[in-house]
C-alpha cells in the first residue's frame, strides 16, 4: 500500500508512482508498466533497436498483436505482399526480442485495444502506451494510458520509460441518467461538440459523475477511447467495483491472495474526495441527444434533430471551417441532418466493436432489413468477442438482417485492410474519426455516430433517428 | 548518439490553407504499409497534392513551383491532431521540411517531431497570417526561426513564437533524441521496476 498525502488525483498518484527522475530538458522519465504494439507503428521502432544493437528491456511487459492490415474476411490472407511483410515483420520482431504475440491462430488476436481488457492485461493504476492515439482507451480502469509515436515505442522496448511532460487534468462529471437511445458514445461525442476537438490539448480528462459511475467497463472504454479526439492525450474513469468485477478471472489478472492485494491497491489510486483540479465542467446526462457528425473533425457534432450549420449564418474562422466541411461532404447546408442518404453502414472499431455493442444492435435489428443498395459490415473487435457473440447467436441476427458479419480487425475505421469506402460514398460509421479520407477512399465520407444509430441509418438508408426507426420511445421511465 | 543542436532553422516558407490538419492528411493510412520510415517523403499531402478522381496536380500550395525549394512549413491551428502516427512527421522531414510554424500543434505530433528535430513552433493567428501572407507575395523570402531568441524572421517581419522549454532546451542542446539519457537511467528504471507489483 502507497501512503498517500490528501488531495491527489488519480493522474499525479500513477505519475508519482511511475516517475524514475526528471532528464536535463526538464521532462520526466516516466516507467512504462505495459507497452501494447502492433502491426503498422512497431516494425520501424523494432529497426531502431536493431540498429542500435539493444535488447528489449521487459520483454514480459510488452504485448503484441495484429489488427490494422488484417482482412475481415479470410482473416489469415494478407491483401497484398506489403501487408504480408508487416505481419511477417512483428512475428519475427516477437520472436527474435521473446514478446508476447497474440497472433491469428491464437484465437486471442483483435484491435488491442480490445485484446488489452480482454487479457486483463490493462489493469488499474498502470502506464500504458502504444503507437496508438486510442491507447486512452484503456483509462477505462484508472490506467494512464496514451499513444505515442514509434520513436518512442523504441524508447520503450529499450528501457520501458519514456520523456514525457506532466498533463493538467480536468474532470469532466457527467450527472444523471441517459434516456433511452442515447449511449456511452453519444456522451463522448457530446463532450468532443462541447469542448472542441482541441479543448483537451495539456490535459488529462477524469471523467466522472453518476453516468460514469453506472456505466459498464465497455461503455467507459467508448468515452475514454475518444479523449484525443478532444485534444486529450489521455482519459480515465477511477477504478471501483465495476473495474475489478471485469478484471477478476481474465487470464493476466492477479490471482488468490495477489488478487486481494491488488483491489486493495487498485482501489487507493482513484483520485481523493479533495483532489484539486484545474478545470472541471459538469454535464446533465438528460441534456444529450443522439449524436452524428456532419463535418470533418469529430468536434463537429449535433443532435439528430439538428441542421446541419449554415456557412452564411456565421463569420471569420467559422464560417471557413463550415464552409471547408460541407464543401468536403457534399451536404446541403442548414437542412436537418435526419434524411441524408447513405452508402454504407460501419458497426466496429475500438470504440464500438464490443460484445455489449453488438448485443444492444442485435436487440433491435430483428425483424428488420438493411436497406436496398446499403453495404453494411458488423466487424468485432477480437476474435473473442467475435466467439462470444456467435455463441449467443447474435453473429446470425445480423445477417438475417442483411449485415456481413466479419472477423475481427480495425477494419473500415481506418481501411488499412480491403475494407474501404469507394468514392465519395457515405458512412454511418461507429468508429471515431471523420478525416478526410478517413475510411480509404480519398473523398469518402463519413458520418460518426452509436451502433444502435448505424443500424438505424443501415435500415432507413439514410440517417435516422435510432428511437424512430426501433420504437424507443426517448420519454420512457428510465430504469 | 551524440546529436547536433538545433539552434536556428532557415529557408523559404511554404503557406499551406486550413484548420485541423490530421495526420491522416499529413500521411494518409493506406501509405502506412511499410516496415521503414525511407520512402514516405513523396507521399506527404498525397491527397490534396493530387485530385483523387484524376490524379492530377492540384492547386495545393506544394505543388506550386514557386515554394518548390520550401523547407519550412506555416499552417494554421491544432496542426497534425488525429493519429499518433509518426510516419506524419517522418514524411514532412524526409519531403524536406526542416519545421513546422503553426497557430498551435496537436500534442503527440508535436512531441513526435521534436523527437526527430524537426522543430514546431507557435504564434498568434495575426502573425501566422502576416507570414503567410509575406510569403505568399515572395516565395523567396529567407524565413528563419532562431530557437535562443525564440522568434521568427521574415524580410521586415518579426515576431515571437512559443516552444515549451523542455522541448527548446533538448534542440538547443542536441538531446531531443533522449534515448541516451534513458539508458543511462538504468539504475533508477530498475529501482522504479521493483517498486511495481503489476511489474515484478
Amino acid at each position: 500500500m502507497r501512503d498517500y498525502a490528501m488531495g491527489k488525483t488519480l493522474y499525479q498518484k500513477v505519475w508519482d508512482a511511475h516517475t524514475v527522475g526528471t532528464l536535463s530538458d526538464g521532462r520526466t522519465q516516466l516507467f512504462i508498466g505495459t507497452h501494447l504494439i502492433h502491426e503498422v507503428t512497431s516494425p520501424q521502432a523494432f529497426g531502431m533497436l536493431r540498429d542500435l544493437g539493444l535488447p528489449v528491456k521487459y520483454p514480459s511487459r510488452t504485448f503484441a498483436t495484429i489488427d490494422h492490415i488484417v482482412p475481415t474476411v479470410n482473416q489469415d490472407q494478407p491483401a497484398d505482399p506489403l501487408a504480408a511483410d508487416m505481419i511477417d515483420a512483428i512475428r519475427k520482431n516477437c520472436d527474435d526480442f521473446g514478446v508476447t504475440y497474440f497472433d491469428l491462430k491464437s484465437g486471442k488476436q483483435g484491435i488491442v485495444h480490445v485484446v488489452g481488457p480482454e487479457q486483463g492485461i490493462t489493469q488499474p493504476g498502470s502506464t500504458i502506451a502504444c503507437g496508438d492515439s486510442h491507447t486512452a482507451t484503456h483509462g477505462a480502469f484508472g490506467a494512464i494510458a496514451f499513444g505515442i509515436g514509434t520513436t518512442q515505442v523504441r524508447d520503450v522496448l529499450a528501457t520501458q520509460t519514456i520523456a514525457m511532460e506532466k498533463l493538467k487534468v480536468r474532470r469532466i462529471e457527467v450527472n444523471g441518467t441517459l434516456r433511452p437511445g442515447v449511449y456511452a458514445k453519444d456522451v463522448t461525442l457530446h463532450i468532443i461538440r462541447l469542448l472542441g476537438a482541441k479543448g483537451g490539448i495539456g490535459y488529462a480528462y477524469e471523467y466522472a459523475g453518476s453516468t460514469l459511475a453506472h456505466f459498464s467497463m465497455e461503455e467507459r472504454m467508448t468515452v475514454c477511447n475518444m479523449a484525443i479526439e478532444g485534444g486529450a492525450r489521455c482519459g480515465y474513469v477511477n477504478p471501483d467495483q465495476t473495474t475489478f468485477d471485469f478484471l477478476k478471472g481474465r487470464p493476466y489478472s492477479p490471482t488468490g491472495d495477489a488478487w486481494d492485494t491488488a483491489v486493495e491497491e487498485w482501489s487507493s489510486f482513484a483520485s481523493d474526495a479533495d483532489a484539486e483540479f484545474d478545470d472541471i465542467v459538469i454535464i446533465n446526462a438528460e441534456d444529450i441527444e443522439p449524436t452524428v457528425t456532419w463535418g470533418i473533425s469529430p468536434d463537429h457534432g449535433i443532435s439528430i434533430g439538428e441542421s446541419i450549420p449554415d456557412p452564411a449564418t456565421t463569420e471569420g474562422d467559422e464560417k471557413a471551417v463550415i464552409e471547408e466541411a460541407l464543401a468536403y461532404m457534399k451536404l446541403p447546408a442548414g437542412t436537418p441532418i435526419k434524411g441524408i442518404p447513405i452508402d454504407v453502414a460501419f458497426i466496429g472499431s475500438c470504440t464500438n466493436g464490443r460484445l455489449s455493442d453488438f448485443r444492444e444492435v442485435a436487440k433491435f435489428i430483428q425483424g428488420h432489413k438493411v436497406a436496398d443498395g446499403v453495404k453494411a459490415i458488423a466487424v468485432p473487435g477480437s476474435q473473442i468477442t467475435a466467439i462470444q457473440c456467435e455463441k449467443e447467436g447474435l453473429d446470425k441476427i445480423f445477417e438475417e438482417a442483411g449485415f456481413e458479419w466479419r472477423a475481427a480487425g480495425c477494419s473500415m475505421c481506418l481501411a488499412m485492410n480491403p475494407d474501404k469506402l469507394i468514392g465519395d460514398q457515405i458512412c454511418a460509421s461507429s468508429s471515431n474519426r471523420n478525416f478526410k479520407g478517413r475510411q480509404g477512399s480519398p473523398t469518402g465520407r463519413t458520418v460518426l455516430m452509436s451502433p444502435l444509430m448505424v443500424a438505424a441509418a443501415a435500415v432507413a438508408g439514410h440517417i435516422a433517428d435510432a428511437r424512430e426507426i426501433f420504437d424507443v420511445n426517448p420519454d420512457a421511465a428510465v430504469a | 548518439m551524440a546529436i547536433a543542436p538545433i539552434t536556428q532553422v532557415s529557408g523559404t516558407a511554404v503557406p499551406i490553407p486550413g484548420a485541423d490538419i490530421d495526420t491522416d492528411r499529413i500521411i494518409p493510412a493506406r501509405f502506412m504499409k511499410c516496415v521503414t520510415f525511407d520512402g514516405l517523403g513523396e507521399f506527404a499531402f498525397y491527397d490534396v497534392r493530387f485530385n483523387p478522381e484524376t490524379g492530377e496536380k492540384t492547386d495545393h500550395p506544394l505543388n506550386d513551383e514557386r515554394f518548390k525549394n520550401a523547407s519550412i512549413l506555416v499552417a494554421g491551428i491544432n496542426f497534425g491532431c488525429g493519429s499518433s502516427r509518426e510516419h506524419a512527421p517522418q514524411s514532412l522531414a524526409k519531403y524536406g521540411f526542416n519545421a513546422v510554424i503553426a497557430e498551435s500543434f496537436a500534442e503527440i505530433f508535436y512531441g513526435n517531431s521534436t523527437t526527430l528535430g524537426l522543430p514546431c513552433v507557435s504564434s498568434s493567428k495575426e502573425n501566422i497570417e502576416a507570414l503567410k501572407a509575406a510569403c505568399a507575395a515572395d516565395p523567396t523570402l529567407e524565413v528563419s526561426i532562431d530557437l535562443e531568441k525564440m522568434t521568427v524572421t521574415a524580410g521586415d517581419l518579426t515576431f515571437p513564437v512559443e516552444m515549451p522549454d523542455s522541448a527548446r532546451h533538448a534542440l538547443l542542446s542536441g538531446r531531443y533524441d533522449p534515448i541516451k539519457e534513458l539508458i543511462d537511467n538504468n539504475d533508477k528504471i530498475e529501482a522504479t521496476a521493483a517498486s511495481l507489483s503489476y511489474v515484478g
